[in-house]
């Protein structure tokens, strides 16, 4: 089972969680920070497991972690997942963030939390992996887009006028920003199907 | 109408969207909490607008700052309006939200359940999608219960994105309502060869996660899933199957064996890493199921750890990470192998990766031996002075203690060396672990008796420099060795070479800085200390300085009796009244010595750390109950002194009710907590070391901070290093004496052809440097046996441990009851139904669920529609399925077709029908399992008279050839069902007829009684001896070779769940029988068991005695010791045992023809006696063969119902019988050349039959 799915940046702000246990607000805040704390003063080319996050549930948990430019994806789960299998999948899931977004940067995910949780809900469901398959997610996400679009049709169209309006005059245009890429693809690892 | 929804957007085309909150939140950096809560306020306003799209906008953006840590639980009930949205846009925005902070505790949920349900069977698939993920995180108990149904009817979906993700929800579900268990379980497995490897994946994944829980229950799928696993390329469900065995293979060794090959060839196929490393450690699980026992094995050993060091020296950190780990369990079974990879695992000591230094520590563990322990340990405590961190270094340093003290010190050879390794270790600034370094000493000083000498030097030499120890406040946790120094030289006091000075250093007020407990333990040894210095002056006659002596003691210890804690206090002001009478006595010049010792004689003895928890509770005695009413809040908070031992202590003492009183418990704690904050009087705990400061004399001594930057060399004491310069030149001196030892041992064997075996030597076999003799652990005689595993009471998984096996075989004896079926949605519109009314119909409690007749009947009615649709779904399914859904779902009542009811009818059986299919299944693996009930005879009879049923029905026998066929192409046999099962009856009949077999044989073999009708199966193995961990059963036999031995053949069975080694036989000799001991062993000494038993594993070990007179029967004590290795600990534990030798044991079965015996008759040289049984009740010829099989006769001649026997003893006796019976009245008349021997076999034939 995957206990939490969280990813951050190099700050330690969060830029999506997912937990699937409940926890209060303040109880994920803090899991956040200790995960953080935890993974960021590693060095760069150590070992992706962590043992001993002692907020969820204790000993028995480890931490799965990739690292890309700005962003942590840290995976917390049990002994019944296979380590690689989830760094793979990690590895599955960034990919695939990049094909939806087209060269997916931190400022995507910021912006777009909504999108980056039904991209996860197409992989991840109540902690056990859904889907492996990236052509098949992206297939799924698509589709609902599409519904999502059809749905919205004249009326969504001045909504949509604006908001590119309003990102035109901003400075902050997500593109504009170099915060670097994220997709770097992993080669040591034989690609899993 | 579409002009009024443009206008409408147009209005809120300037409401804040979640890009705009987010851009907000990053221009406002310095008040962004400020800004939040004006977008909270906001966002409240908007979810008052009537317009959905609006309030779904908000509540995306309570999304996005619910990540930020905002509790948005408030705005529950617009979620569950979102969420109730016609569009998939908004909806979808709605479960995120609710997916995201919905909880069991969120009283809303229950509004959600019609919605949930509608958006389930909507047409639209996304919506049945987006309803499963957010239900998958948000589920209830209730939710589960109402929806059960509905998901079981979507994982049937003609849609596979429905279905699997219907399958995967299934397991939530079975969380909350572990009833849908049961009845969802047939559909599930059949999702496991769903045509979709989606859903297939989602299925495994859902078997495994309940399997993982509760294996046991899942045995029985282990055929489809090898189907599964070597037909499916999907790496995933590889992975998936393989972790799965990995969970089984510790309930069924057979599955373990069937399971090496594919793996193996997937090991050798696979490329991805992940899969050879799922299959590497699974192949690891099986070795360690299988055990010992299978040699041929080793090739696949040498794959696995081949493998792993591949991965080790891989330049990835995750793969040796990784490697690492899995090495370490195989270590477990198998150290040889691992050992041989020693360098590899030291040069990862040095990684820079502490993940990896700490796996790497623990493979450390089990790589020493009795040879590199030594040298092992020095390249450890290198690593201590280089490590920076003290939690690294913590670590190193409990690893060593670990290493050393592993199984009973087996691996050290020289205590000396390890004492100083211990007072070496001393030397670590701010350790947490000094405790363990002071038990460790305690230990070693107390059970290693030859070591005591040496340790009390080393420990005086440690009070002697204790201000080193103390000087620094940081170091405090390392003080804890003093408490141990302190015990060590007053309890062993003796050994002291000069007991005034460290009774002298024992008192200096410096002690007074040091923790309580520890300074309770310096006064009370100081006294023992004195005593022993007494009594050596009074030896000498030195009254002037024993006088000194008790003078030093009255001037030092008022500083104690002024000690801030209670137990110095104490101790000291009660020793100081001691010594001042001592000195009055003194001073009268009487002799006090022999009186003040004797207040501390008497040797205290180790106590195994289980031994309280082992102790059976005597009968009527309730621990439970109240000896007195309690009162109602009590007066007393007891302190927790921070000592060595106490601090152990509450461990064993887990109360038994814990379950249900610890709330009651918890609160009442808490009151009282309360209470004495409010109580001006209560004088609360502090940390006791910080108190002692205010000691008079002590505050104004100024405390000098030494700087120990550089390794502290205390003077005086020997370091660790000398012994290991020692060790190397005696294994040099060793290795030459060897070569000598191997030249004339070539020379003798050219002279004597074969040497006595005393076993291969070892090259381990190292003679210790002193005479260490470890002094076992004291457990209560009749302890128990300890169940330590019991599961967590809050485990939601418990609820999980559900038998579906008999469900499995269609008709089972305990099918679906009623109250099993999952709740079915009723035909009330649901549509006038109102949030209000649901409510009150959701809260319900199950039990009160049962519905009336009415109700239920109705309920029926819904589910034979149901099936009915289904069943015209599945028409075009191929037919087999069809039967067996037919066979799944079929109600008792219903009328089932002919064909089944006779299978349904047959077998009373068919509860282990399930369970025989998979034995059968793992029967064709390479190694009959007969072959094991051969050689353990006595378990063998109790197992296969289990497994054989008690009636059989007439079988058809014309499948027999089709069996044997089939058997060997075992695809075939997943064809039919049906087919399938007639053939594990027929294995069963086999299984009975090669029963009666055995027990012919026995008979035949005993002499020559005609077979009339099977015998029942009969063993002369009788019980020896048997507690928790080890079972011993023997039998004796006679030698016909020699006239003055007999073999007794004993079978140990491991009964416990740990490694039985070092198992130790030995009997007390009596005048008249000896046991064979090996050439140069004494007569005390225990002959060693030539094997060593793995968990539930039984072995066969005979043992030769001698024996003078056999006329009367003999018993004999003994005791078998052995060692019981565990995961965590070993133990050494003995049981003690009577061997009985009765007069039977010495006949040996001897054929006679008759004309010789009617000779021997005639001769008149026999004693004749006599016996009458009553009440025998059994045919004559189960007579006969017991008189045979058990008392070692065989039949002569045999007429109607009257026969006569003959055995001999090994020294010659004839004893001749004749037996008759007539109507249960049984006569024997025996004869025999020696009447007492003769005398004591009737009364074993007696008791015999008696036992019938």
């Amino acid at each position: 089972m995957i206990k939490a799915i969280l990813i951050f940046n190099n700050h330690g702000k969060p830029r999506m969680s997912k937990f699937y246990e409940h926890y209060t607000e303040d109880t994920e805040q803090q899991i956040i920070r200790e995960t953080f704390h935890l993974v960021s003063k590693r060095d760069e080319n150590v070992c992706n497991f962590l043992e001993g996050g002692l907020l969820i549930g204790g000993s028995e948990n480890k931490l799965i972690y990739r690292h890309y430019a700005t962003l942590y994806f840290v995976f917390c789960v049990d002994s019944s997942e296979s380590e690689l299998g989830i760094l793979d999948l990690i590895q599955v899931f960034v990919e695939t963030l990049d094909k939806c977004f087209e060269n997916v940067c931190e400022l995507d995910l910021i912006f777009h939390l909504d999108k980056v949780h039904n991209i996860l809900a197409e992989m991840v469901m109540g902690g056990m992996v859904l889907e492996t398959n990236m052509s098949e997610i992206i297939t799924q996400v698509e589709a609902q887009g599409k519904m999502e679009k059809s749905e919205a049709g004249i009326a969504g169209a001045p909504a949509r006028a604006v908001s590119a309006v309003k990102n035109m005059n901003l400075p902050e245009m997500p593109k504009n920003i170099n915060i670097g890429d994220i997709s770097i693809k992993v080669p040591n690892l034989p690609s899993f199907k | 109408m579409a002009l009024k929804i443009v206008k409408g957007s147009i209005d809120r085309m300037f409401d804040k969207n979640l890009q705009d909150l987010v851009r907000g939140i990053r221009n406002h950096k310095e008040d962004e909490a400020k800004y939040i809560s004006t977008c909270i306020d906001e966002i409240k306003q908007e979810l008052k607008q009537d317009n959905i799209a609006v309030k779904a906008n908000a509540v995306c953006k309570l999304t996005y700052l619910q990540m930020l840590g905002y509790d948005v639980s408030w705005a529950a009930f617009n979620i569950v309006e979102v969420m109730s949205s016609s569009k998939f846009t908004f909806k979808r925005i709605g479960y995120l939200a609710a997916s995201q902070c919905f909880h069991e505790g969120t009283d809303v949920i229950m509004l959600t359940t019609n919605q949930i349900r509608k958006d389930l069977s909507s047409p639209n698939q996304y919506d049945t999608g987006v309803a499963l993920t957010g239900l998958s995180c948000f589920v209830t108990p209730d939710l589960a219960r109402d929806l059960a149904n509905d998901i079981m009817t979507l994982m049937s979906h003609t849609k596979p994105y429905i279905r699997k993700k219907a399958v995967l929800i299934m397991y939530k579900v079975f969380l909350k309502y572990p009833e849908s268990l049961r009845p969802a379980f047939p559909r599930l497995k059949e999702k496991l060869e769903d045509p979709d490897p989606g859903v297939q994946s989602a299925a495994v994944n859902v078997i495994c996660e309940l399997a993982r829980r509760n294996p046991k229950n899942y045995l029985s799928l282990a055929p489809l899933f090898f189907k599964l696993m070597t037909s499916s390329t999907n790496n995933w469900v590889l992975i998936k199957i393989i972790k799965l065995f990995g969970a089984l293979t510790p309930l069924e060794p057979r599955l373990g064996k069937k399971l090496i090959e594919p793996l193996t060839n997937l090991i050798h196929s696979t490329s991805a890493m992940s899969l050879l490393y799922e299959c590497v450690n699974t192949v690891i699980a099986v070795l360690i199921s299988l055990s010992s026992g299978m040699p041929n094995h080793s090739a696949s050993i040498q794959l696995c750890v081949q493998k792993l060091r591949i991965l080790i020296e891989d330049s990835d950190q995750n793969l040796k990470y990784l490697g690492l780990l899995a090495m370490s369990k195989i270590l477990k079974t198998h150290p040889k192998s691992v050992q041989s990879h020693k360098d590899l695992i030291l040069q990862c000591l040095d990684d820079k990766d502490e993940s990896i230094r700490l796996r790497a520590l623990d493979l450390l563990y089990g790589m020493v031996s009795k040879k590199n322990l030594m040298e092992i340990v020095k390249k450890l405590m290198l690593h201590v002075d280089k490590a920076e961190g003290t939690t690294y270094r913590d670590e190193l340093l409990t690893k060593i203690i670990d290493i050393c003290s592993q199984s009973n010190y087996q691996y050290i050879t020289n205590f000396e060396w390890y004492i100083s390794i211990l007072v070496e270790l001393t030397r670590l600034e701010g350790t947490r672990h000094g405790h363990l370094i002071a038990s460790q000493m305690l230990d070693v000083a107390i059970r290693v008796k030859a070591i005591r000498g040496f340790a009390v030097a080393q420990m005086a030499t440690l009070l002697d420099n204790a201000h080193l120890l103390t000087g620094n406040t940081q170091r405090n946790g390392i003080c804890e060795v003093l408490y141990a120094a302190a015990w060590i030289c007053g309890e062993f006091s003796e050994h002291l070479e000069d007991p005034m000075q460290t009774l002298e250093a024992m008192l200096r007020p410096k002690v007074a800085t040091l923790p309580g407990h520890i300074q309770a333990v310096y006064v009370q040894n100081a006294a023992k200390l004195f005593a022993t210095v007494l009594q050596k002056h009074e030896g000498e006659t030195d009254s002037q300085a024993a006088q000194e002596t008790s003078q030093l003691l009255i001037d030092r210890l008022p500083l104690f009796v002024q000690s801030a804690n209670l137990e110095v206090q104490e101790r000291a002001s009660c020793i100081l009244q001691l010594v001042k009478y001592i000195q009055k006595l003194q001073q009268k010049n009487v002799e006090v010595a022999e009186e003040v010792t004797a207040l501390f004689a008497g040797e205290l003895n180790p106590v195994a750390p289980k031994a309280q928890k082992k102790v059976p509770i005597p009968e009527g005695l309730d621990l439970d109950a109240w000896i007195n009413e309690p009162p109602s809040e009590s007066e007393s908070e007891d302190e927790k002194p921070k000592a060595v031992f106490a601090k152990e202590e509450p461990k064993h003492y887990r109360s038994r009710n814990t379950e249900v009183d610890e709330k009651e418990l918890a609160r009442r704690r808490e009151v009282r907590k309360q209470e004495q904050a409010n109580n001006p009087f209560y004088i609360k705990a502090s940390p006791s070391s910080q108190k002692v400061y205010d000691a008079p004399g002590v505050e104004h001594i100024p405390v000098v901070q030494i700087d120990l930057s550089v390794p502290l060399k205390v003077p005086g004491m020997p370091m660790s290093d000398q012994y290991l310069k020692l060790e190397e030149e005696r294994q040099q001196k060793e290795k030459a004496e060897r070569k000598k030892k191997e030249k004339k041992k070539k020379r003798e064997k050219r002279g004597k052809g074969r040497k006595a075996d005393s076993g291969p030597e070892s090259e381990e076999d190292i003679t210790p440097a002193q005479h260490v003799d470890i002094v076992t652990e004291e457990m209560p005689e009749n302890a128990l046996p300890s169940d330590d595993d019991d599961k967590d009471p809050n485990d939601p998984h418990r609820a999980l441990d559900i038998d579906l096996d008999n469900l499995l075989s269609g008709f089972s004896s305990r099918p679906l009851a009623d109250s099993e079926k999952l709740p079915v949605r009723t035909h009330r519109p649901e549509v006038l139904k109102s949030p209000a009314e649901d409510r009150v119909s959701e809260s319900v409690p199950p039990e009160t669920k049962k519905k009336s007749s009415k109700e239920k009947k109705e309920k029926k009615k819904d589910k034979e529609k149901d099936r009915k649709r289904s069943k015209e779904e599945k028409k075009k399914k191929k037919k087999h399925k069809e039967v067996e859904e037919e066979l799944l779902e079929s109600q008792p009542e219903e009328p089932v077709q002919s064909e089944e009811t006779k299978e349904a009818a047959a077998p009373p059986t068919s509860t282990s029908a399930e369970a025989s299919d998979l034995d059968f299944w793992l029967s064709s693996a390479p190694v009959p399992p007969a072959a094991q009930e051969v050689t353990v005879p006595s378990s063998a009879v109790e197992t296969s008279s289990a497994a054989v049923p008690e009636s059989e029905p007439d079988e058809p026998k014309d499948t027999e050839p089709e069996d044997t066929k089939s058997s060997k192409h075992k695809k075939k046999k997943q064809k039919k069902e049906k087919e399938e099962k007639e053939k594990k009856k027929k294995k069963r009949h086999h299984h009975h007829h090669h029963h009666g077999e055995a027990g012919g044989e026995d008979s035949v073999q005993n002499g020559t009684v005609e077979e009339e009708e099977p015998l029942p199966p009969m063993s002369n193995y009788s019980v020896l001896a048997e507690n928790s961990f080890i079972k011993m059963v023997y039998d004796i036999q006679g030698n016909h070779q020699d006239e003055s031995k007999v073999v007794v053949s004993i079978i140990f069975e491991n009964k416990s769940d740990s490694f039985l080694k070092s198992m130790e036989f030995n009997v007390l000799d009596s005048l008249n029988s000896k046991l064979q001991r090996p050439e140069g062993a004494g007569p005390h000494d225990g002959l060693t068991v030539p094997f060593q038993l793995p968990p539930g594993v039984s072995n066969e070990a005979r043992f030769v005695f001698s024996v003078q007179s056999i006329v009367m029967p003999q018993k004999l004590k003994g005791t078998l010791t052995f060692i019981v290795k565990s995961d965590e600990s070993s133990t050494h534990e003995k049981l003690d045992f009577k061997l009985h030798f009765t007069c039977t044991s010495y006949l040996i079965t001897t054929p006679c023809y008759s004309d010789a015996y009617a000779k021997l008759l005639e001769s008149g040289d026999l004693k004749g006696s006599s016996l009458r049984l009553e009440g025998i009740n059994m045919p004559f010829h189960h007579l006969l063969a017991r008189i045979c099989f058990h008392h070692h006769f065989s039949v002569v001649e045999r007429i109607d119902s009257c026969a006569s026997m003959y055995s001999r003893s090994i020294q010659g006796h004839h004893v001749c019988l004749l037996v008759k019976t007539s109507d249960q009245t049984v006569s024997i008349d025996a004869k025999c050349d020696e009447p007492s021997l003769l005398g004591n076999v009737l009364d074993e034939l007696k008791q015999t039959f008696s036992k019938c």
